[in-house]
């Protein structure tokens, strides 16, 4: 679309449809005056070639597997092999939990998806007042080797892919896996995973901090690392927008804050003495599919051309492993409702064909009962069904990147990069995502827009089908849901006490030890760690020692 | 005359759920509709929710559980909030609160139970009709 002549002939033609247009709407207005999308972004009536002069199509887009990676990371992308399928889950006790993996797993589940419970992600044993009422509710509890082991029951580790969902305390749980693993009698190379390790969204929006940030990048640049050396397949984080989305950020802030953390990382990761190819091809994503369709289209495609950029532009990064932005994705849990909840199959359904269609790598799709609860496992098997039947019913993973060339997303694909750098730049002139995050700037932009969204739902700006419109006069009740046995909390106080009675006590003593000396010096703690793990210490032993030496974070109450 | 004192309201995060986007837009919505916000922020004990209550002079005390913890933690709340004769106050909670959940938590006290999809003015609106009257 580059000859002047057609150009000049489109440019005449759109001339005449934009005057056709004004006519049509003195007579029938448009349902709004004005559209625009959850970023903000206005949406025209219609795009054409003239939305996209001067577009390079290799500059811009290239062939999958090709930087900037717009199309895709691999050259054969689904055509290869589908996405994993991979659904979050874990709940009460390492049994109840490891009888929900087998399930899934199963269904035809190609991965699996840790779960913790909170006082877990937190660094508590099950035992220590602040987990009382929260053992096992959110996620699986796990206080020791012994628990991981119990999870992980009859799983052979060298035929999964394993992803947790753990942050602050990540290399505690990490060293379980591998002492797990050095049981099991596989070897380290042969595990594949990843874990999140991404604190420095905690602090804005996920809430499962323990230390303050400088001590937690350490941690984080440890366990990379560690894993660089030890666990070469491992993807050692999962730098996360989801939680950034879920706390009710937009679209263009997902991307741009979860880039400026992972500039973030990198950063400390160099600073830590390491090069950027050591470590660069083991980083991974994590981002939310949300409502608008197109939109979150897009917005996978910006995110890896950007990060592309900025591996090559800001890091000097030349392994391509290093430039590709690999990504799991989570459908909305913020998008479902309570209200007619059986709406939110469809919703997710939709949201997991953007994340498909924007080429994600791995996909969990959220249950339809989640905004009452833990979800049953009927309302898991439909999430799981929707992800196969999009794989192998409509045939969108024939080709590759099947949307590229649509003028509106190629137009909106440049806009949230756009528009995401820009973020990134205002970020960078504070001093970066961790300074951000300090002044409170982070915070504030994704509450700020969080705020609006709700006072658009209550003005009936925007829809929420079953909400604000086609409510039901009478709400049906939904099937069953999960309920948490009360009593796994007094189960696992129990078995923890029985741990302490039966291990080593002075190998435990021994580990801890080694393990303050070396958190005050500036050794690898990834090895004492492994140390106190094996020797059966407890995860709240081993994080009250690193609390001991790095203080807790307290975070300012901002609203 | 004197001018009216404006409702006071603790919001609070009980327990060690960090999902905080609800109680922000709660406390947002709360001060465009004329109130007085003071928020906790995270991880607060019940007893430091009430302590701060008593020291804030709260007419209202919200709180927000999105863990599942709240059979634990909201009953816990009210029991302190009778020991530190504090019975006046407007207890309210809110979160992703099971059905079933909702009638043993108004018997322990707590005055209303708000989940997903709440419009904010219906809270608003319930705190004007319900908190005390100075």
């Amino acid at each position: 679309m580059c000859d002047p002549l057609k150009m000049a002939q489109l440019q005449e033609a759109k001339a005449k449809y934009d005057e056709k247009v004004s006519k049509v709407l003195t007579k029938m207005p448009e349902r709004q005056a004005e559209f625009l999308n959850t970023s903000g972004i206005p949406v025209e009536r219609v795009y054409t070639p003239l939305d996209l002069e001067g577009f390079d199509y290799l500059e811009k887009l290239g062939l999958p597997g090709q930087y900037p990676y717009t199309r895709a990371v691999q050259p054969t992308a689904y055509r290869g092999r589908y996405w994993t399928m991979r659904q979050y889950a874990g709940f009460g006790s390492a049994e109840e939990t490891n009888e929900r993996y087998h399930f899934l797993l199963k269904s035809g589940q190609t991965g699996l998806s840790v779960a913790f419970d909170l006082p877990t992600q937190i660094g508590f044993d099950s035992d220590a007042p602040l987990a009382q009422g929260e053992v096992g509710k959110v996620g699986v509890a796990i206080d020791s080797l012994w628990d991981i082991e119990r999870l992980f029951q009859g799983i052979p580790l060298d035929q999964v892919s394993t992803s947790m969902t753990i942050n602050s305390p990540c290399a505690v749980i990490l060293a379980m896996y591998l002492a797990m693993a050095e049981k099991q009698g596989v070897p380290f190379d042969q595990l594949r995973g990843t874990v999140q390790n991404d604190i420095l969204k905690e602090y804005p929006a996920r809430g499962t901090y323990i230390f303050g940030p400088r001590p937690s990048m350490r941690l984080i640049t440890d366990i990379f690392e560690f894993c660089t050396k030890e666990v070469p397949q491992w993807n050692t984080i999962s730098i996360s927008g989801y939680h950034i989305r879920e706390a009710g950020s937009t679209a263009v802030q997902e991307v741009a804050f979860t880039l400026a953390n992972g500039i973030a990382y990198v950063d400390a990761a160099i600073k830590a003495g390491m090069g950027v190819d050591e470590f660069g091809p083991r980083l991974s994503f994590f981002f939310n599919s949300h409502s608008d369709f197109l939109e979150e289209v897009a917005k996978f495609r910006a995110a890896r051309r950007l990060w592309a950029k900025i591996m090559k532009e800001r890091f000097g990064a030349k392994d391509p492993r290093s430039l590709m932005l690999r990504f799991h994705t989570q459908t909305a849990g913020c998008s479902l409702t309570a209200q007619q909840p059986l709406n939110n199959i469809m919703r997710t359904a939709f949201e997991a064909l953007s994340a498909v269609l924007g080429g994600t790598q791995s996909l969990h799709t959220n249950s339809f009962d989640e905004a009452l609860a833990l979800p049953s496992e009927l309302a898991v098997q439909v999430a799981l069904r929707t992800q196969q039947v999009i794989a192998y019913e409509t045939n969108v993973c024939d080709t590759v990147d099947p949307l590229a060339g649509s003028y509106y997303i190629e137009y909106l694909t440049d806009q949230i990069e756009a528009r995401a750098q820009d973020y990134i730049d205002q970020i960078d002139r504070m001093g970066g995502a961790v300074a951000a995050i300090e002044k409170g700037f982070i915070q504030k932009e994704i509450a700020a827009s969080a705020y609006k969204f709700q006072r658009e739902v209550e003005a009936k700006q925007r829809t929420i089908v079953g909400l604000n419109r086609f409510e039901a006069k009478e709400e049906g009740k939904p099937p069953d849901l999960l309920k948490v046995d009360p009593a796994v909390g007094d189960k696992q106080v129990a078995r923890l006490n029985e741990l302490k009675s039966t291990r080593d006590n002075a190998s435990v003593s021994q580990t801890l030890a080694e393990l303050k000396a070396a958190a005050e010096g500036d050794a690898n703690l990834m090895h004492p760690i492994l140390q106190a793990v094996k020797a059966l210490a407890t995860l709240g032993e081993i994080c009250d020692t690193l609390r001991g030496v790095f203080g807790e974070y307290e975070a300012a109450a901002l609203v | 005359m004197p001018e009216e004192r404006k409702i006071r309201v603790l919001a609070a995060k009980p327990g060690l759920d960090g999902h905080d986007r609800g109680i922000k837009v709660i406390c947002a919505a709360l001060r465009d509709g004329g109130m007085e916000v003071i928020y906790t922020g995270l991880r607060q004990t019940p007893e430091q929710i009430v302590a701060a209550a008593v020291q804030e002079d709260a007419d209202v005390i919200a709180m927000s559980v999105l863990s599942g913890a709240h059979n634990y933690l909201f009953p816990r709340v009210m029991e302190l909030v009778r020991e530190k004769g504090i019975s006046d106050v407007l207890v309210m909670g809110g979160g992703i609160i099971p059905e079933e959940d909702i009638p043993a938590l108004k018997t322990a006290g707590i005055a209303a139970i708000y989940g997903p999809g709440t419009d904010t003015r219906d809270i608003v609106a319930f705190i004007r009709e319900h908190v005390r009257k100075r």
